[in-house]
């Protein structure tokens, strides 16, 4: 078992000094974990420290694709608010 | 009708920023010790008078944070915004301290280096400390100064005092939990993200606490504090009683900059910021107890030059990587303007002491119920008005009143944003100006076009381009008098009378 840095990561530098097993490393386009290091802070911390402080709703992910801090967790933002958004910038991209 | 000038007229302000009496209460400096002053007289953030002459950068090196504030978005890359928190390019401590060797020696006014982010610069301490460290010793000249949101604050105190930090500031937007589990959703601390009210109060017990432990090092602080119109505004005047109480020396309330385009909570959700009477009448409210700062351009956290100002993109990675730099050489010509500042400051200081002897000119008996005008100013330096009101990217705002003129506030007519493709709201920058303008009732510019002239008459502004070239202070004094000749300041003006 192992955590995921998907693409929408900031790079902010807020996880890689906090994991224990420092499987958190500085990567072109984002940060990546790595699988074989990750134990999810089993027996370190009682929450995964990478999901705990990262910023960025849907940034990390678990062996399942899900979400640690899911959409509205992080900033309190309604739903509708935040999907809005995020077709408001998938229309200014295109 | 003479009025006095509350504060003295300045040639030839050399900066960024024109207004001879540009910032805080009349009295900011006046009023501090003298060990206090020392420290402050070449700093542009901590000094009003220092702010026309000596620049400041930032540096990039913080990107990481323990907090989130409903006004701060972390996708802190944009090259257009300019307000706090965004940044074009993070540096490596190495590349920051290269780029500020190479400003230095190219704006021998630089006088500070501040790290302010994008992030919190005490949650990244080994960044932050290592740009420190080496600076100190490469650059020793230099004043460095940081900015935190207080959560890590206790725990680096000596750190910043080993490395001969002398100015912090704190933001502190309240000292009760109830207000503040309104503004900070959640905090990161001893290994847990914490939410609600506790989240609020440990904030707040670490922030009270490293204020304290800053002030009995020695350390000066100035507070800065986010307006949030019906969350946090009718509790500042509190929050700066406070930090007065415990030693700050400057308080710097700011209004909230909320856009839906910047993706904040606060932008998302229809939180409004503070109008600009709004802040200047509570800054007007705080200041009976405490210095309060009005000339913060609420720069981006890798901001270069002067305050209102920034040549950030004439120090680029790219381009710093090709300048030649003596740094001994530089060092030699940065000392000289220095002193030669610091010595015309001083006889300013001098001069405005003596003049506020002599006896008022108004007499103000005779002008009771004369109620104050704003009225804003186009200018591009020298304490002038001689700029163009299209050409104008801020006015200086100033009000007149019997008593006399006094600098309020700067008013930005770009608002923030220049990328108008991918953030543009599609109102017309002349429609934005004007609203920047609101409450004003004379602008006075060199020049004005004929389409703004109506467009301003029509929105209850007068233009006014009669004192073209002449000392800003001079020429609001002399309208002020012909609008007491013509009866106009004994009743309020129509549009306001409207929206009373």
């Amino acid at each position: 078992m192992a955590l995921i840095i998907n693409e929408l990561c900031v790079n902010c530098f807020a996880c890689e000094p906090l994991c224990p097993n420092k499987a958190i490393y500085e990567a072109k386009p984002h940060f990546l974990i790595n699988p074989d290091l990750c134990t999810e802070c089993l027996g370190d911390h009682d929450a995964p420290q990478c999901a705990e402080i990262c910023p960025i709703e849907c940034a990390i992910e678990d062996e399942f694709g899900d979400p640690l801090n899911p959409p509205g967790s992080l900033t309190g933002i309604p739903l509708q608010m935040l999907q809005a958004e995020v077709e408001a910038s998938v229309r200014a991209r295109t | 009708m003479e009025l006095p000038v509350l504060s003295p007229a300045e040639p030839a302000a050399k900066s960024g920023c024109s207004s001879s009496s540009c910032g805080s209460s009349n009295d900011q400096m006046t009023g501090l010790p003298a060990h206090i002053l020392a420290k402050v007289q070449d700093h542009p953030c901590y000094s009003e008078d220092a702010h026309h002459y000596f620049a400041r950068m930032h540096v990039a090196v913080a990107p990481a944070c323990n907090i989130q504030c409903h006004y701060c978005n972390r996708k802190y890359d944009c090259a257009n915004e300019s307000r706090p928190g965004v940044v074009s390019e993070l540096l490596t401590p190495v590349q920051a301290v290269k780029k500020t060797i190479a400003v230095a020696a190219n704006i021998p006014q630089m006088s500070v280096l501040g790290i302010a982010g994008p992030g919190d610069p005490l949650a990244n301490p080994e960044r932050t400390f290592e740009t420190f460290r080496m600076l100190s010793e490469q650059a020793p000249d230099i004043k460095l100064c940081v900015s935190t949101n207080g959560l890590s604050l206790p725990d680096c105190v000596d750190e910043l005092a080993k490395h001969n930090i002398d100015h912090v500031t704190i933001t502190i937007n309240c000292v009760d939990p109830e207000v503040g589990e309104k503004i900070y959703p959640w905090i990161f601390w001893q290994n847990r993200r914490i939410k609600g009210r506790e989240a609020a109060e440990i904030l707040i017990e670490r922030q009270q606490l490293g204020l304290s432990m800053l002030i009995e090092r020695g350390i000066l602080v100035k507070v800065n504090s986010v307006m949030i119109p019906g969350v946090n505004d009718q509790h500042l005047a509190e929050v700066s009683r406070v930090v007065k109480s415990k030693g700050a020396f400057l308080h710097n309330v700011m209004p909230l900059i909320s856009e839906p385009e910047h993706g904040t909570f606060y932008g998302l959700t229809g939180q409004r910021g503070p109008t600009q009477d709004e802040l200047n009448d509570l800054q007007d409210a705080c200041s009976g107890d405490m210095n309060m700062m009005r000339h913060c351009r609420q720069c981006r956290a890798d901001a270069v030059g002067l305050l209102g100002e920034d040549r950030g993109e004439e120090f680029t990675l790219d381009k710093i990587e090709n300048m030649e730099i003596d740094y001994a050489a530089a060092m030699v010509v940065r000392a000289e303007l220095r002193a030669d500042v610091i010595a015309e400051l001083e006889s300013k200081r001098a001069a405005k002491a003596a003049k506020q002897n002599v006896v008022s000119l108004v007499s103000l008996s005779s002008a009771p119920a004369l109620r104050p005008v704003k009225m804003a100013v186009a200018t591009a330096g020298g304490g002038v008005i001689n700029q163009h009101f299209g050409h104008a990217k801020e006015f200086l705002v100033y009000e007149a009143s019997a008593q006399g003129v006094r600098f309020l506030s700067h008013r930005k007519a770009d608002q923030y944003c220049a990328g108008d493709t991918s953030c543009g709201d599609g109102e017309s920058v002349l429609g934005m100006t004007i609203k920047a303008l609101e409450g004003c009732e004379v602008v006075l510019c060199s020049k004005i076009g004929f389409e703004p002239w109506g467009m301003l008459e029509t929105a209850g502004i007068q233009p006014n381009g009669e004192h073209a070239m002449e000392p800003i202070e001079d020429a609001i004094a002399a309208v002020y008098a012909e609008m007491q000749a013509a009866g106009k300041l004994l009743v309020q003006p129509a549009h306001q009378l409207k929206s009373a």
